[in-house]
């Protein structure tokens, strides 16, 4: 009896793993950053190139960074997403232009709309690399005391949005500066 | 003619191949040139270090823009004199632990180093518990008393005689 039980009871372990493999994806790479400080950086305004903008100009806020390039075709798909969601005046999105020419950037705004409170140039991809950006689009979410508590990696789908995006915002807009608010309090984020 | 004109035009699009794909191995050859024994350090870094766009190359290996872009950075890096340690802590801190080709020795990654090691010893045991069951069932095959005796012969005589009947049939 014990001889065919072994196999099976191994075969069946084998068979979860795998199981539970294929609902995996390996493109996701976990992000270092959750729950870490945002790096900070400055970057001139893809609209107003003389002026500059901060990061750390947005404490006390609540925001959303978005890496986004014109070259992108995903971000393409994304992007009536995001217009839509800052007609909704939700959340201040800004826009991480990521290694992309300013010319094509801004045709690209102009053609698809510009939910962006400003566009910020990343020319050389610097601060994508300070983030960890390995792929466009991304987008954090960073909460009142400058932490990030969320990535999405690759288009915001709506589902995304609705299920834990748009919740842990709100949580995050409710929350005093004193408590502390992580994703795992929102049951889609998982 | 027409299988004339045929190769005439795969030839055509085969320069035209040769010609733009080129292109951008010419450019990649001048940052290479500058000091060989600083571009040995990078490659060295840059194979352990995991390109996340094409996920089982190492940036070293890999064309893709963000792994072109990391590999400036760590030549960026080696320039300024850092060590390996500290470019490869310098990667780990934005791209996580996945960003090491050769996984860390940590508490959370010790089944993954272990683990081969681990399976081959349960294999091993396995194997040696099961030769010496073995051996000792063959040890333990006591010789046939005179009845079993008597009974195997008397078995394999009528097979003899059932054999020679058939024989004898046909």
């Amino acid at each position: 009896m014990l001889r065919y039980i072994v196999p099976l009871v191994v075969f069946l372990g084998v068979a979860a793993f795998l199981l539970k493999g294929l609902d995996l994806n390996p493109r996701e790479v976990p992000s270092p950053f959750i729950d870490k400080p945002a790096p900070a950086f400055t970057l001139p305004k893809l609209h107003e190139p003389a002026s500059t903008f901060s990061n750390q100009n947005m404490l006390g806020k609540v925001w959303l960074l978005n890496v986004w390039a014109s070259w992108c075709v995903a971000c393409r798909s994304e992007h009536p997403l995001l217009v839509q969601l800052s007609r909704a005046n939700l959340v201040p999105i800004y826009g991480l232009n990521y290694k992309d020419a300013p010319s094509d950037a801004k045709n690209w705004l102009r053609e698809l709309g510009n939910p962006y409170v400003a566009s910020l140039s990343d020319q050389k991809g610097n601060v994508g690399i300070d983030y960890g950006v390995y792929g466009v689009p991304e987008t954090f979410v960073i909460d009142k005391q400058g932490i990030i508590r969320h990535k999405v990696i690759g288009p915001v789908t709506p589902a995304a949005l609705d299920n834990c995006v748009l919740p842990l915002i709100e949580k995050l807009q409710k929350a005093s500066a004193q408590t502390v608010v992580t994703r795992k309090e929102v049951e889609g984020c998982a | 003619m027409n299988t004339m004109c045929r190769c005439f035009v795969i030839v055509l699009l085969t320069l035209v191949f040769v010609v733009f794909s080129s292109a951008p191995f010419s450019k990649e050859a001048t940052s290479m040139a500058e000091d060989p024994a600083m571009e040995k350090t990078v490659n060295e870094i840059s194979s352990e270090l995991r390109c996340l766009v094409c996920q089982n190359q190492t940036i070293a290996d890999s064309h893709a823009e963000l792994a072109v872009d990391l590999k400036n950075q760590v030549r960026d890096m080696v320039r300024e004199g850092q060590s390996q340690d500290e470019i490869v802590d310098y990667m780990v801190q934005r791209y996580g632990d996945f960003v090491r080709y050769r996984p860390a020795m940590k508490p959370s990654t010790i089944l993954l180093w272990a683990g081969p090691f681990l399976l081959l010893l349960i294999g091993l045991t396995v194997l040696i518990v099961n030769l010496r069951k073995r051996s000792k069932m063959v040890a333990d095959d006591a010789p046939l008393s005179d009845d079993e005796s008597d009974r195997l012969n008397s078995l394999l005589h009528a097979e003899d005689k059932n054999k020679k009947m058939k024989e004898s049939h046909s």
